[in-house]
């Protein structure tokens, strides 16, 4: 087969100047003709490093090959076995730190764009029809899940074909976690969340909303009431830190988990239609740099402000959001502020009017191993601005772990493992995702999901024998 | 979706509805709340529990419409749906043994100090309940507060009921010595303003006073922030932390600030809501 050596193929995208002032996919997707010729690029390597960038290893040669030879469903098929979130994992993936970034083709034509045909053959397997076909369990135990984003998904999804009974208990209105209520419809339409659980629910998976585990039943409940044979906690790390600088209360400023959560979770971007309000002034600073500052920087572009700022107090070199982001945010007009700490907010009245900054310079490298920021003296000034949205990082929620006794913690809040990564303190318990690892990313929690669903099912047949 | 069960209209604008709830009647504490949602696209509310029945499974909650949401709740009756609830929501608050405990309520507060003082009562407890409102008609569950404090005294603006006055001042009084005497500890639920003026009188006599705090919340577990509020310096999540505080501590001018904060679009939500009603009945 001719090995085609020449660039990546671009994801089509639509134009900044449109797509900054709605909340529609940004990426439009390949066209089959895109696809083809894009999955001609890969070399099929002997040593597949991409293989090794994937938590969870999906097989990317075999998978290439698939869609290089038009079998879609074959393609779809290698895919869902390695990776149940492939639709989700093709947006959001940070590939060029992970698959793409070791891809042999990377250094002189830039990387096959592994997360762009996942989201392409996904995108075919959800337009395929459905049958309204719905499997039963067949084993007896019960297998409680606590939270349903992308590791609770997973987790629900392999033991549901495990033949367990699945139960997943969310704690908001609706499932799927950081998914439904942290990133964007721009970025992963919520039509992409819902057609994922409802293939959990064709597989014999129950959802049950409002319910959380630690206030409305205990996990206690859960083993001795319920019956249940096995608990996977993926609660996620949803609590929001503040930096503790004066003004924080003041009318006008977010975390951004509150911001985000107003507009994905209660569509506040069709106020007063729905009606969870949201204010978005002219000017709006988001400090942080992770995929979550840039999520709440474009959303509020897209709610109509005029100036959207992220504000950071190390250098470009030092941001965690996914490149493609990152590219996006400035061509839709965002304003980077690096090297730039907030010291304070200003307000007037109860509400912001200013967020007081001190320009930074690096030093040596820190306990992270990255240079540290450090003040410059009598640098201080001050951006104007109506709201400040502060995205300086979660830590997993203690409610679970303060009703629950047994259940240990790290100092920081994460939960302890096992040295198979999956079982908790408690017997029969595991757990996965953020609320293992502090917040990470999707295909690290769909990994963890996945794991810990291999360990219940050998742990419970193992003592089944 | 929780079914109601029954309703009761106890002013012209608050109800009471018992619904069919039975995971947080199993597990609610006196103090505790909910967060309701009315319908899709809807807002997430907090309401307190009023009353909950472990055996039957019935959770009451007591509902002033004041916005689009409670409005819309009070066009509900028996038999309809309230399309979510989660609960039981923040912390049972904690009120020490011995001594005279008096509960102070305003507005829905009333409701609320009705399974605190039912508790305090199984408990043993001496309590006295205050409870106030602009005139008689606004008063609400006097009976039902009667049967289970040892002393319910009523305060109306007017005099149209009990004691012609502020709440406050009547618990000034008692501070004073009149029967049924000194407070050792208060127990502050309902408008900002009342719980405020609780707290400055209270403070005063250095009677120590817990306050429940009700600022905006959105999601009541923690993963917001929306709902903070400052307590004795420190930020502290209403919805997770308390919604108990120690009143003496809490930065009231921060609270009553934030909780102006979509003063405007709650207005339009209202508006909005009431030109779909004019449509439909067009
Ligand atoms: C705005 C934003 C953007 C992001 N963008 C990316 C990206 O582009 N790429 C990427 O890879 N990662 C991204 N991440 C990180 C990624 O979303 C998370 O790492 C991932 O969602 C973690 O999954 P999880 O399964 O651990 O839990 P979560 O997704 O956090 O879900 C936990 C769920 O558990 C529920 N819950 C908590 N406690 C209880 C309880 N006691 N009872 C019942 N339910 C409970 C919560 O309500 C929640 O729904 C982003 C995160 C955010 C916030
Ligand atoms: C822990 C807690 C317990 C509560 N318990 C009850 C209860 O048992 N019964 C009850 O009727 N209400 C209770 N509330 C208040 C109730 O949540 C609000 O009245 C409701 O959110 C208003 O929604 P709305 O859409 O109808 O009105 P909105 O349009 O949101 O507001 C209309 C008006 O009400 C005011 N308002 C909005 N939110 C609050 C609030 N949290 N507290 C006080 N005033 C507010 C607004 O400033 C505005 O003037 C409680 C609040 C909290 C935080
Ligand atoms: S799951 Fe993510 S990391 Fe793995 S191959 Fe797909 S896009 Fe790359
Ligand atoms: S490293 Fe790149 S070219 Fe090689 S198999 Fe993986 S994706 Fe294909
Ligand atoms: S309501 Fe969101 S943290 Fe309290």
């Amino acid at each position: 087969m001719p090995v085609k050596r020449v660039d990546k193929t671009p994801m089509p995208v639509r134009e900044p100047g449109q797509r900054a002032h709605d909340f529609e996919e940004v990426n439009a997707g390949y066209c089959f003709a895109h696809a083809m010729f894009e999955a001609e690029r890969c070399l099929r390597c002997q040593d597949p490093v991409c293989v090794d960038g994937c938590p969870v290893r999906v097989p990317i040669a075999e998978f290439m090959h698939a869609v290089a030879a038009n079998d879609l469903p074959k393609a779809a098929e290698i895919l869902r076995h390695a990776n149940p979130l492939a639709a989700i994992c093709g947006r959001v993936c940070p590939q060029e730190s992970q698959c793409e970034m070791n891809c042999h083709m990377t250094k002189r034509f830039g990387p096959v764009a592994i997360g762009h045909l996942e989201r392409y053959v996904s995108d075919w397997e959800m337009a395929q029809p459905e049958t309204d076909e719905v499997k039963e369990p067949w084993r007896e135990e019960k297998i409680a899940i606590i939270g349903s984003g992308p590791s609770g998904l997973v987790c629900a999804g392999e033991l549901a074909r495990l033949g367990y009974h699945v139960t997943v208990y969310e704690a908001l209105h609706a499932p799927g976690g950081v998914l439904r209520y942290g990133i964007p419809e721009f970025r992963l339409p919520n039509k992409i969340l819902d057609w994922e659980i409802k293939q959990l629910e064709r597989m014999g998976v129950e959802f049950v909303n409002n319910v959380i585990i630690g206030k409305t039943v205990t996990m206690d409940q859960l083993f001795k009431e319920y019956g249940f044979a096995a608990v996977f906690i993926g609660t996620g790390a949803g609590l929001p830190k503040f930096m503790g600088i004066p003004g924080e209360s003041l009318n006008g400023v977010y975390s951004a988990n509150e911001f985000l959560t107003r507009i994905n979770l209660m569509q506040a971007f069709e106020f007063p239609r729905s009606e969870t309000p949201l204010k978005v002034g002219k000017r709006v600073a988001v400090i942080g740099s992770g995929n979550t500052a840039m999520d709440a920087v474009r959303s509020a572009l897209r709610l109509g402000a005029e100036h959207a700022m992220v504000v950071y107090r190390r250098s470009e070199k030092e941001m965690t959001a996914r490149i493609e982001e990152y590219e996006h945010a400035i061509e839709e007009g965002v304003e980077m502020h690096w090297l730039t700490n907030p010291v304070e907010v200003l307000g007037e009245d109860g509400w912001v009017t200013g967020l007081k900054c001190v320009k930074m310079e690096l030093g040596e490298p820190d306990e992270s191993g990255r240079a540290r920021p450090i003040p410059i003296e009598g640098s201080e000034f001050v951006f104007p601005v109506d709201n400040v949205v502060l995205s300086i990082g979660t830590r997993p929620n203690p409610l679970l772990v303060k009703s629950t006794p047994g259940l240990k913690t790290h100092s920081w809040g994460g939960l302890l493992v096992d040295e198979r990564q999956v079982e908790t303190s408690v017997k029969r318990v595991y757990a996965g995702g953020d609320a293992v690892t502090g917040a990470a990313t999707v295909i690290l929690a769909a990994g963890a999901g996945k794991r810990a669903a291999e360990a219940i099912h050998h742990d419970i047949q193992t003592e089944a024998a | 979706m929780v079914q109601i069960i029954e309703k009761r209209q106890l002013t012209p604008i608050t109800s009471l509805y018992r619904v069919d709830a039975p995971l947080i009647a199993k597990a609610a504490r006196a103090g505790q709340f909910v967060i309701v949602r009315v319908r899709e696209g809807g807002e997430r509310i907090p309401l307190t529990i009023t009353e909950y029945d472990r055996e039957t499974g019935l959770l009451t909650i007591v509902v002033q419409e004041v916005g689009a949401t409670t409005r819309r709740l009070g066009e509900l009756g028996v038999g309809d749906h309230i399309l979510d609830m989660v609960g039981p929501l923040g912390e049972a608050p904690e009120i020490p043994s011995g001594g005279h405990i008096v509960g102070v309520g305003g507005g829905f507060g009333s409701a609320a100090l009705l399974c605190l003082m039912k508790e305090l009562r199984e408990r043993g407890e001496k309590t006295t309940v205050i409870i106030g409102a602009r005139e008689k008609s606004l008063l609400i569950l006097a009976d039902e507060l009667a049967e289970v404090t040892d002393n319910l005294e009523i305060c109306t603006d007017d005099g149209s009921a009990g004691f012609k006055g502020f709440v406050t001042e009547r618990l000034q009084q008692m501070i004073d010595g009149s029967p049924p005497g000194y407070p050792d500890f208060v127990i502050s639920i309902g408008p900002m303003p009342m719980m405020r003026a609780v707290e400055k009188t209270t403070a005063a006599a250095r009677v120590p006073c817990t306050a429940s705090l009700d600022p905006l919340m959105v999601d009541g577990t923690g993963m917001c922030g929306g709902c903070r509020v400052t307590v004795g310096g420190e930020v502290k999540f209403a919805c997770v932390d308390g919604p108990f505080f120690d009143a003496h501590t809490v930065d009231f001018d921060e609270a009553v600030a934030r909780s102006k904060m979509y003063v405007k679009e709650e207005q339009k939500a209202a508006d909005c809501q009431r030109s779909a009603h004019e449509e439909e009945a067009a």
